[in-house]
């Protein structure tokens, strides 16, 4: 039943790589539906071909590395961004039998630790930068993601407590009774807020911040380089959708649909929750980002591990 | 946080709405008859240039892309030639309000695009049309008191003949 390695990776690869380049016409046709207008409408039947378009501009665009910037770590940082999204995928489960590592006894806290990673991406895309819009807007990503980050690893111990494995596989096995959306709802919510904090999107993408910041972080980088970094930022969505999926949603299982395509729906429906928000919420200002973490979310995780542990304890046999 | 959520809602039913845009090269938006786009010359209904050579509209120009010279016949002013540079003009409709003759006029177009920029600066040629444009009715000439010919002094509409100076004296 399991597919050989080599054409699972290559297969996830290129259907990942696909969807975050197709995802940026698909961001911007969705928004466009929710704001009254079109989006990109020309190129290609309802505009598909857009995202070739972009993507052959961009590839042709002169490789510039300013001369002021530190070379070596500037080149490295975008694809340090793209490298820790790509890796994250691998534990993510699909199906039962289709992932590259979701038996991993350590899956959850990999894809933590490869989130912690990714920051380097964009705190050294600004360092090397050398400029100061770029680094203020590292600073805020600095500070923005590695708090985020604490709520996200509290809020899933939750999931790990009732599964009792850090396996994503089996987290998705214990989920076949009841999604841990209902006895987790809290850690949900605080994992999804975290999520997209974590892929700095909107509302929450102050490193950014293009009205105050110029273009945040990437404000130096032009083309493909800069593509990296939008490239990563898609396939993080993407991403932090399939990990809510598994972790919460109950991952590929569903009734008469087969378990792929159970996946893919409620993956694809959660991208565009993510649509929804960037399309409806403005941008808070850094310090209420900063409360809302600190103050709200922390205490909020803290509890929720709190509350599973006394319930589990209180129904543990014996 | 229920604004929040109320925020994602409303945003949501929006898919339900009608787009406002106007898809343009295929569907062409309806432009007001008084919409400021390319600058035309028109002639009065006797098929006689209106333009008078005056040079207000290129004064009142505030970018300076009019320019003319005036030539003379039979009485008539008239621009000998008449240039209006569109890489520059604004669109701003001055020299249509500072026009005392109601020759320069805007006209609701304003696909002109060129590949090459002196292709932008039209002749008289080009500007001058055989109508009247926006003012069917009026004409400069059967107004003002100036003589030409077929209409001497004190023959134009609600003017009294000039007055015979020896009637005045003592
Ligand atoms: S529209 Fe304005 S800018 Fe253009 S020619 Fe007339 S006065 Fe000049
Ligand atoms: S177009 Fe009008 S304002 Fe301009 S010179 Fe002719 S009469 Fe004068």
């Amino acid at each position: 039943m399991t597919a050989p390695m080599p054409v699972i990776i290559g297969v996830t690869l290129a259907i990942l790589l696909g969807l975050a380049t197709f995802l940026t016409w698909f961001e911007r046709r969705l928004l466009g539906l929710w704001q009254d207008r079109y989006g990109p409408n020309r190129v290609g039947p309802g505009g598909i071909l857009q995202a070739v378009a972009d993507g052959i501009k961009i590839l042709f665009k002169q490789d510039w590395i300013p001369p002021f910037a530190d070379r070596g770590v500037f080149v490295l940082a975008p694809a340090i961004g793209m490298m820790t999204v790509l890796l994250s995928f691998g534990v993510v489960p699909v199906t039962a039998f289709w992932s590259i590592a979701g038996t991993l006894n350590v899956g959850l806290l990999f894809v933590l630790a490869m989130m912690g990673m990714g920051v380097y991406g964009v705190v050294l895309a600004g360092w090397a930068s050398n400029s100061k819009y770029a680094l203020l807007g590292s600073m805020r990503a600095a500070a923005q993601m590695i708090s985020y980050e604490v709520f996200m690893g509290l809020s899933v111990l939750g999931v790990v407590m009732q599964a009792g494995s850090f396996t994503m596989r089996d987290i998705v096995l214990a989920q076949s009774g009841l999604w841990f959306v209902v006895p987790q709802a809290l850690g949900c919510a605080v994992f999804t807020l975290a999520g997209i904090a974590e892929t700095h999107r909107l509302p929450f993408d102050l490193p950014e911040g293009e009205n105050e910041l110029g273009a945040g972080f990437h404000t130096e980088y032009s083309g493909m380089k800069f593509g990296m970094f939008f490239l990563a930022e898609y396939a993080g969505v993407v991403l932090v959708s399939a990990l809510l999926v598994t972790l919460y949603l109950g991952g590929w299982e569903g009734p008469l649909l087969p378990p792929a395509l159970w996946f893919a729906l409620k993956t694809s429906a959660l991208v565009c929750l993510f649509v929804l928000l960037r399309a409806a919420l403005p941008r808070p200002r850094y310090d209420q980002l900063m409360a809302l973490g600190w103050k709200i979310l922390l205490p909020l995780s803290l509890l929720n591990i709190a509350a599973t542990g006394a319930i589990l304890l209180l129904h543990a046999p014996g | 946080m229920f604004g929040i959520l109320r925020t994602l809602w409303l945003t949501f039913l929006h898919m339900a709405h009608r787009r406002v845009t106007v898809g343009y090269p295929e569907h062409k938006p309806p432009l007001p008859p008084r919409y400021r786009g390319r600058i035309i010359l028109s002639r009065d209904p006797d098929g006689m240039e209106r333009c008078v050579a005056c040079n207000l509209c290129a004064v009142a120009c505030p970018v300076d892309c009019i320019s003319l010279q005036k030539a003379e016949q039979d009485g008539r002013w008239y621009p000998d030639y008449f240039r209006i540079n569109f890489s520059r003009c604004i669109f701003c409709g001055m020299c249509e309000e500072s026009c005392p003759t109601y020759a320069i006029q805007l006209t609701p177009d304003f696909e002109m695009s060129e590949y090459l920029r002196p292709n932008l600066v039209y002749e008289k040629d080009d500007l001058l049309i055989s109508g009247t444009g926006k003012y069917p009715d009026y004409s400069f000439y059967h107004v003002a008191g100036v003589k030409i010919p077929g209409k001497d002094k004190g023959e134009a509409e609600r003017e009294s003949p000039p007055i015979d100076l020896h009637t005045l004296l003592p």
